[in-house]
């Protein structure tokens, strides 16, 4: 919406809105990250060192960096999928849940569908086939919820987590069941490895980092295209900003919190998916804990911004990877990583406090996560 | 006595709002028995005055003396105390709690821990009769008439021993026989030694009752006069600061074919009451039919019913001879529906969207707006821009968000955004002038009036007979759901269309 003259205070614009956005969280962060320094320094240990192993194991080699953007892949997907149902003004905390049926999903099509077709398939196929597999089914359980909260009104938080608990029993179920590895010397609940076939190639050779990074930045512009750009888009935030204006622009409200819910569920679904695909190679009971419910604090970080939730992927993949060569050179425990990350979402969500200690006044609206109950 | 007793003063009263100085060195006094009112458009600072005097704020300068004392008020607990009642257009009742629990409200009368409900019903009943203010405690408030709960409202200010009461636009929710009623109760009560400030925007009104006017513009006192040293043409000026066109320049219609239709409409509301009752009427293409009637007796359901928002439960609406009856907005709309909502911020406008994409929020997913499905933001800039001219938004750019606009501008985006519709055969407008400044109401009068010489049929609801009347080919006056009068509009008095809207009986159609 610019023509070229504005081009050059356009940019300057755009920067600022960039920084006006990014203040808070950026805030919340060092403060945290302060904060945990002088918990270290308490606990006894060497907050310098901590930090300076943290960002050694996270950035610090070649293969720290190829691990922290595998860590980073699963956080991107999930983080966009929070996010975007943030957008559509709903908030899913089923990303879990979804996450889990999309790689339980995968993992099925790619170990079993050669044997049920009875040849085997080239990778060109049967990799995008166990993909959509995946994003297909939590779609579809995201979009359980999205009708229930467009016919029913039930509200999505409750009908999420209640979603969560079918998810993870029911894949547990299979997974100690008809989906379990059959190899003689296996008791741990897991899937068969998948085919060759279904595998995401590396990028590099030796290095663990694959193609699923790299198809996560690119899901992340797209989603930003297709929120600001398209009439998709416009439709999904004008839903989630005001939804009776909405209505009154004729925008079908209840199709659009459908949507919007298959569509998330789609990018957690996305998530499983690539993991099994891209890092696993088949999908075990409790590979991904947390995954689905750090996308809620990546998405509030990165303030449901795609370059937003890539950049707080990214923090988050670090602090985890970089945790274990902290704790090898002071000691600390890796949980103190999970305390920090615990203290930026708690400065990001209750942001008032970091606006009174930096003194900045409030800006523009407030994030509103979700509306009130059945509304 | 010659001199007469000031029971309340504010002296250079200051306060500033963030980019607003909605008070500016005001100084106003009121005296002992007598009905001041406080006169101003919307946003003229009326009611923050009444906030400061009543606690809700704290002034920046100044300062306020009740009765010879200084008034240091930190919230309405203390205003309360120094006698002072606020009676607010929104009333503070909880509708399933009787009269008498509604006036103990946060200032409960308990026997041994329990309501004292006895007590309290003798003494509302004591001030009913000093006072003429007939209500029974032991009713719920719920059902009342909004008359009755107004009077359950001040009985509360009195009962709290409020000697001075403010009563900000009273008559905003009433009939003009209950506006006359509580008229009497005001002189009644001045009779009595209360004071009252009467803030009201209504200019017969406040020449019919008040003792002394004080006129306000843009956070300052313009003038204090009597009633009788004025008439209603100075004040207008005084409040606008300009020459006041009170009547819509219009021409004699041409009404053509029937545009819309409706017949044996009913709706019912959230509550699932049926709030229109077997409502039929038509408006033919270059005509304005208004709708009067006071607020909440059905006219909101009626146009959510015949715009899409909500579902009728049985009748039909056509539109140039479309059934549309309980077709969603977008269909109506796209059979040339141009519809200017009773709440601009809640159906009207994206608040945190541009004036260029609220522009086109109706429009947004056909050409040139979009194509294959892909937004096109040049389109809409052209498309803004051409509108924020022709319709004289005063907007810093395109692209402010439209809740940075003042209410004006917010409702003009709406009606440049309606009416520039290409094919728009019908225009619904729902107090498409509420709460907004004259010059925009004049404007947005005189886009009304050329839809209709254009040979569009027009629907306008008001709950402002003066709107009604300036604007109106016809007048349908609405009282309880149904249509109990149609006229023309050359036709009729304001005290005709008042007893109707009223309930009065029609013997002459």
């Amino acid at each position: 919406m610019q023509s070229e003259k504005q081009s050059n205070s356009l940019s300057r614009k755009i920067l600022q809105a960039i920084s006006d956005a990014s203040l808070v969280p950026f805030l919340a962060i060092l403060t945290a990250v302060v904060l945990g320094g002088i918990i270290i320094a308490f606990v006894g240990g060497n907050p310098f060192l901590a930090y300076r192993g943290l960002i050694e194991g996270s950035f610090g080699s070649t293969k720290a960096l190829s691990e922290t953007a595998v860590w980073a892949t699963p956080y991107i997907f999930a983080g966009l999928a929070v996010a975007l149902a943030f957008k559509g003004g709903l908030f899913n905390i089923g990303a879990e849940g979804q996450l889990a049926v999309g790689a339980v999903s995968s993992a099925l099509i790619g170990y079993a569908l050669p044997e049920w077709l009875g040849f085997s398939l080239p990778t060109i196929i049967h990799l995008p086939l166990a993909i959509i597999a995946g994003m297909l089914m939590g779609g579809i359980w995201a979009g359980i919820v999205g009708w229930l909260k467009a016919y029913t009104g039930g509200h999505e938080v409750i009908n999420t987590i209640m979603m969560n608990y079918i998810a993870l029993n029911t894949t547990s179920f299979l997974l100690n069941g008809v989906m379990k590895d059959r190899s003689p010397t296996n008791v741990i609940a897991r899937t068969p490895l998948i085919d060759e076939s279904a595998r995401m190639p590396a990028i590099f050779e030796g290095l663990r980092v694959h193609w699923g990074f790299v198809l996560a930045l690119f899901v992340a512009f797209f989603i930003w295209w297709l929120l600001n750009k398209t009439t998709l888009g416009f439709e999904i935030r004008t839903v989630g900003l005001n939804p009776d204006a909405a209505q009154y622009a004729g925008i079908n409200v209840k199709r659009t919190i459908i949507l919007t819910m298959v569509l998330s569920g789609m990018l957690a679904g996305l998530a499983g998916s690539i993991e099994v695909t891209g890092l696993n190679y088949r999908h075990e009971l409790g590979f991904s804990i947390g995954y689905g419910f750090d996308a809620i604090a990546i998405a509030l970080l990165g303030k449901s911004h795609p370059l937003g939730i890539v950049l707080s992927a990214f923090l988050f993949a670090a602090m985890r990877n970089g945790a274990t060569r902290m704790q090898f050179l002071t000691q600390m425990p890796v949980d103190l990583i999970s305390m920090i990350q615990a203290l930026i979402l708690l400065f990001v969500a209750a942001d008032a406090i970091i606006r009174y200690i930096y003194r900045i006044k409030a800006k523009g609206e407030r994030v509103v996560l979700t509306r009130g109950w059945g509304g | 006595m010659s001199e007469p007793q000031i029971v309340l003063e504010a002296k250079g009263i200051t306060k500033q709002f963030p980019g607003v100085l909605a008070s500016d060195n005001v100084n106003f006094d009121l005296r002992k028995g007598e009905i001041h009112a406080l006169l101003g458009e919307n946003g003229a600072g009326k009611s923050t005055l009444m906030n400061l005097i009543y606690g809700l704020h704290r002034p920046d300068k100044g300062e306020i003396i009740v009765n010879g004392k200084q008034l240091d008020v930190q919230s309405p607990n203390d205003s309360i105390a120094a006698g002072i009642g606020m009676v607010h257009q929104h009333f503070m009742l909880i509708p399933v709690f009787t009269v008498a629990e509604n006036v103990m409200l946060g200032d409960e009368v308990t026997k041994r821990g329990a309501l004292d409900r006895v007590t309290v019903a003798e003494k509302i009943t004591e001030i009913s009769k000093q006072y003429g203010l007939d209500v029974d405690p032991n009713a719920l408030v719920g059902p009342l008439p909004v008359g009755i709960q107004q009077r359950v409202e001040i009985v509360k200010t009195l009962y709290r021993n409020a000697e001075i009461v403010i009563l900000d636009e009273p008559t905003a929710v009433l009939t003009p026989q209950e506006a006359e009623d509580l008229f009497r109760i005001m002189r009644d009560l001045t009779a009595r030694g209360v004071s009252i400030i009467f803030i009201t925007h209504k200019l017969k009104e406040v020449l019919a009752v008040a003792d002394r006017i004080t006129v306000m513009r843009a956070g300052r006192v313009i003038n204090t006069v009597k009633p009788s040293e004025t008439d209603s043409a100075q004040l207008a000026n005084m409040m606008v600061g300009r020459q006041v066109i009170l009547t819509v320049d219009k021409k004699d219609h041409e009404a053509h074919e029937d545009i819309l239709k409706v017949e044996g409409l009913s709706v019912r509301d959230q509550r699932n009451l049926e709030t229109v009752h077997n409502v039929s009427f038509t408006v033919r293409g270059g005509e304005v039919l208004g709708i009067a009637g006071v607020q909440g007796n059905g006219q909101t359901e009626l146009s959510e019913a015949l715009t899409g928002l909500r579902h009728p439960t049985s009748g039909k609406v056509t539109i140039d001879g479309n059934d549309l009856t309980g077709k969603s907005p977008r269909v109506i709309t796209e059979a040339g529906l141009a519809h200017i909502p009773e709440d601009r911020q809640r159906h009207g406008l994206v608040l945190s969207y541009s004036v260029a994409d609220n522009m086109v929020l109706c429009d947004y997913y056909h050409a040139p707006f979009s194509s294959r499905g892909v937004i096109q933001p040049k389109a809409l800039d052209e498309n803004s821009r051409k509108l924020i001219n022709a319709f004289d938004v005063r907007t810093p750019s395109p692209f402010v968000n439209a809740g940075k606009l003042s209410g004006g501008n917010q409702q003009k985006v709406i009606v440049a955004r309606e009416l520039s519709r290409s094919n728009v055969k019908l225009v619904v407008a729902n107090q498409p002038t509420r709460g907004l400044d004259v010059g925009s109401i004049e404007y947005i009068h005189s886009e009304i009036i050329k839809m209709r010489d254009r040979g569009v049929a027009v629907l306008l609801i008001s709950a402002e007979l003066d709107e009604i009347m300036a604007l109106s080919d016809r007048i349908a006056v609405m009282y309880r759901g149904q249509i109990v009068a149609v006229v023309d509009a050359k036709k009729t008095t304001r005290e005709q269309l008042g007893l109707w809207m009223a309930g009065a009986h029609v013997e002459t159609v």
